[in-house]
């Protein structure tokens, strides 16, 4: 140990809160000039927390499940003649798609259809909110050899979630549609005008950039487009509600607030691709 | 250690039981808040549970920062903001630079805020938590080139003044009992 006077030692224990407050201002370049890095070091933590995590979720699910069954109980007649209305209404529709359903499958055999390629799934359990005060996002757990890969698109059983942005040895993290860096090419149902679904770090995201000549209806369903070739077309996405200041917003049918277990599919498409480090260019060499 | 040198009187011994006592209660501050700051990113799925990091962070350092600096230095502060931003998915660098102005502004404020009753040292933390929340606001608005909405920062303020008696009476008093190398 070096041995220092006492005004040395006094001057040096003054001088650490500047150089450190100094430092937090390179931390920030680092992290803006290396995004992989921070990402990294992100993940790792991730994977190291996500098993403690995990082990927890089980108790804490069985909690919450049990305060709502309490709430049930209470509104257990009024739930049965809902449910009972809502079973009748159903079955009607039911029947309606059975026979589209069989209508389709003669019209696509007649015509030669081409039938999109099944996709691959993969089932996982949300484990945290990988979210924080500016962001939306979900952590999952999977085991390793996953072969998943940045870009997967994770549904619920409802609806869309989000897209795969980052993933760790035994964790991947999901960008929910209500993060506000997320873009999503979409078509209204009823009028098939494509549009943009933007998120806001609110409940609702956004639409935004139909064309001219239509305007979103409300109630109407909102599906992902195929368009630049990032999602398959027709996953469900939400209905289009408009707010209080008249801007057409889409609630997710996805439960976002309460996500226990997604679904993630990879359509083995390749379009815009994430961000990679540029590869060098050898001279001389093509 | 200094003062306890100074001080007049017979001492016991000092053992390897001993000095692991006086070990644990030095670093007690950083533990406990290292602790709290995992249990609120747990999975409790609570609405509105993001901003529950940020807030607890800044109370424990802040608590710490103002009765007892030498186990809460500016390395300390460091890491603890390190781990809010890798934890809470914040531009790295934010939550460290927020975390070290509140704690440089608790350094300054502790002569004064030491002889003031509860209600003062209160309403000083709210003022500091809104700040935090504003300047963490800014901060990653600036880092990401994007005006985001105002309203989670808010949030953000009124939860880390309003959690701020629930986390500074259970740390006062671990302040005079389990964290307290005197009494080792």
């Amino acid at each position: 140990m070096i041995r220092l006077s006492i005004q040395a030692r006094q001057a040096l224990a003054k001088l650490t809160l500047p150089v450190l407050i100094v430092a937090s201002f390179g931390l920030m370049l680092l992290g803006k000039a290396d995004t992989l890095l921070a990402e990294r070091a992100r993940m790792a933590l991730a994977d190291t927390l996500a098993p403690i995590y995990a082990a927890v979720a089980g108790p804490i699910a069985d909690v919450h499940r049990t305060i709502a069954e309490v709430g049930d109980l209470w509104h257990l007649r009024v739930e049965n003649a809902r449910l009972r209305d809502e079973n009748e209404r159903l079955r009607r529709w039911q029947a309606i798609a059975l026979a589209l359903d069989a209508e389709n499958e003669r019209l696509k055999a007649s015509l030669k259809w081409i039938p999109d390629p099944a996709a691959s799934f993969v089932t996982a359990r949300v484990v945290a909110d990988a979210g924080g005060v500016y962001a939306k996002a979900a952590l999952l757990s999977i085991g390793p050899n996953h072969g998943l890969r940045k870009g997967g698109i994770a549904l619920d059983e409802r609806g869309l979630v989000g897209r795969i942005t980052e993933v760790g040895a035994r964790t991947a993290r999901i960008l929910l549609i209500t993060d506000i860096n997320s873009r999503i090419p979409v078509i209204l149902e009823n009028s098939r005008a494509r549009a943009i679904l933007v998120g806001t770090n609110g409940a609702r995201p956004r639409l935004l950039y139909w064309p001219e000549g239509v305007v979103p209806q409300n109630n109407e369903r909102v599906v992902t487009s195929a368009e630049a070739n990032a999602f398959p077309a027709n996953l469900p996405i939400g209905t289009v509600r408009f707010s209080a200041s008249g801007v057409p917003e889409v609630e997710p049918e996805a439960l976002l607030q309460r996500l226990e277990v997604v679904r993630i599919f990879d359509y083995g498409l390749g379009g815009i691709p994430p961000p990679e480090p540029p590869a060098k260019q050898t001279p001389g060499r093509h | 250690m200094a003062r306890r040198d100074r001080a007049p009187g017979i001492r016991p011994r000092l053992t390897i039981g001993r000095r692991l006592d006086i070990a644990a209660r030095y670093s007690f501050p950083a533990g406990s808040t290292l602790v709290l700051m995992l249990l609120a990113d747990a999975p409790f799925s609570l609405p509105g549970q993001a901003a529950l990091l940020p807030a607890i962070t800044l109370a424990c350092i802040w608590f710490w920062s103002l009765y007892r600096p030498a186990a809460m230095s500016p390395p300390v502060v460091f890491v603890l903001g390190l781990l809010l931003d890798l934890l809470g998915f914040n531009p790295l660098g934010v939550g460290v630079l927020v975390m070290l102005a509140a704690h440089g502004i608790a350094l300054r404020a502790r002569h004064f805020l030491g002889q003031q009753g509860f209600a003062v040292g209160w309403i000083a933390f709210g003022v500091v938590g809104v700040a935090v929340a504003c300047l963490g606001w800014a901060m990653v608005s600036l880092l990401t080139f994007r005006l985001l909405p105002f309203g989670p920062a808010v949030f953000q303020g009124v939860l880390t003044a309003a959690l701020y008696p629930a986390l500074a009476i259970p740390l006062s008093r671990a302040h005079r009992t389990v964290a307290d190398p005197e009494q080792a």
